[in-house]
C-alpha cells in the first residue's frame, strides 16, 4: 500500500489521528459505560440476570482491549484491534438477534440488548467504522 | 434546583455540540472560544455535581438508586473536559467532531440523570 512518508520504522504508526480521534473517543466512552455498568450489576445483583451481565461484562473487556490498540498504535495492534471488531460486531449481532427471538433469556438489559439501541446504536455503529478505519490505515 | 440545574446542563450540551459542529462545517479545529464554551459547561456540570451530592446529603434518595446517580454525575462532570482535552491533540476538525461528539453524550447523560433523579424531589 502506498503509505506516505513512514520516516521513523521503529516509530509506531498512530491509530489515533483524524477520524481515529473519534473513534478513540467513542470507545473510551463505551468502556467507562460497559464498565461501570457490568461492574456494578454484577456485584449488586447478579444472580437476577446472570447471563445478560456476563455479557455486558465480554463486551466492556473487548471495548477495553480495542481502546487500548487504538492508542497504542502500531501494525500488531491494528490487526488485534481488527480482529476484535469483528469479533465484537459478531457479539453484537448475535447477542442483538438473540435478545429479540428469546426476550425472555434476558430478565435485564444487556449492553448488546436489540443491537445496542440503549446506546443509540453505537454499539453496533462502531465495530463497522472501526474495522474501515483500521483497514484504510493499513 | 438540581432539575433546573439538568435541564440548562441539556440545552448547554446541545448548544456546545451545534457550535463544534459549525466549526466541523467550516473545517476548523477548536478553537480559544470553543475551549471558554466547554469551561462554561464543565462549571455547570461541577455545580451539578455539588448540588447533587449535597441533596445527597441531606438524606433525599433518587429514584433509581445512589451509586447510579453518583456514576453518571460523575461521568457528565468528566465527559467535555475528557473530549476536550482529546481535541488539544487533534488540531484538524476531527477534534471539533469529538468535543461535539463529546457533548452529545453529555446531552443524553442529563437525560438519563433527570430519570434517574426521578420525583425525589425538584
Amino acid at each position: 500500500m502506498p503509505d506516505t512518508t513512514t520516516a521513523s520504522p521503529e516509530a509506531r504508526k498512530r491509530l489515533v489521528s483524524g477520524p481515529g480521534l473519534l473513534l478513540v473517543w467513542l470507545y473510551g466512552v463505551m468502556v467507562v459505560g460497559a464498565v461501570s455498568r457490568s461492574a456494578y450489576q454484577i456485584s449488586t445483583e447478579f444472580d437476577r440476570a446472570p447471563l445478560a451481565y456476563s455479557l455486558s461484562a465480554a463486551a466492556a473487556l473487548v471495548y477495553a482491549f480495542i481502546t487500548y490498540s487504538l492508542v497504542r498504535g502500531g501494525d500488531r495492534a491494528r490487526r488485534a484491534a481488527l480482529v476484535c471488531c469483528g469479533a465484537e460486531l459478531a457479539g453484537v449481532l448475535a447477542v442483538g438477534t438473540w435478545t429479540l427471538i428469546r426476550p425472555e433469556a434476558f430478565p435485564d438489559a444487556t449492553v448488546w440488548s436489540d443491537f445496542g439501541m440503549g446506546y443509540l446504536f453505537i454499539p453496533v455503529v462502531l465495530p463497522v467504522t472501526g474495522m474501515l478505519w483500521l483497514r484504510a490505515k493499513r | 434546583m438540581l432539575d433546573a440545574l439538568t435541564a440548562a446542563l441539556g440545552v448547554a450540551a446541545l448548544a456546545l455540540a451545534a457550535w463544534c459542529g459549525h466549526a466541523v462545517w467550516r473545517d476548523q479545529p477548536t478553537k480559544d472560544w470553543h475551549f471558554i464554551g466547554m469551561a462554561v459547561v464543565t462549571l455547570l456540570a461541577l455545580a451539578q455535581l455539588v448540588v447533587g451530592l449535597v441533596q445527597l446529603g441531606r438524606g433525599e434518595k433518587p429514584e433509581q438508586g445512589t451509586v447510579l446517580f453518583v456514576a453518571y454525575l460523575l461521568g457528565a462532570f468528566a465527559a467535555v473536559p475528557a473530549a476536550g482535552l482529546l481535541s488539544l491533540t487533534e488540531r484538524t476538525k476531527w477534534g471539533s467532531v469529538t468535543v461535539a461528539a463529546g457533548a452529545v453524550v453529555l446531552a443524553v447523560l442529563e437525560v438519563r440523570l433527570y430519570d434517574i433523579w426521578g420525583s425525589a424531589g425538584a
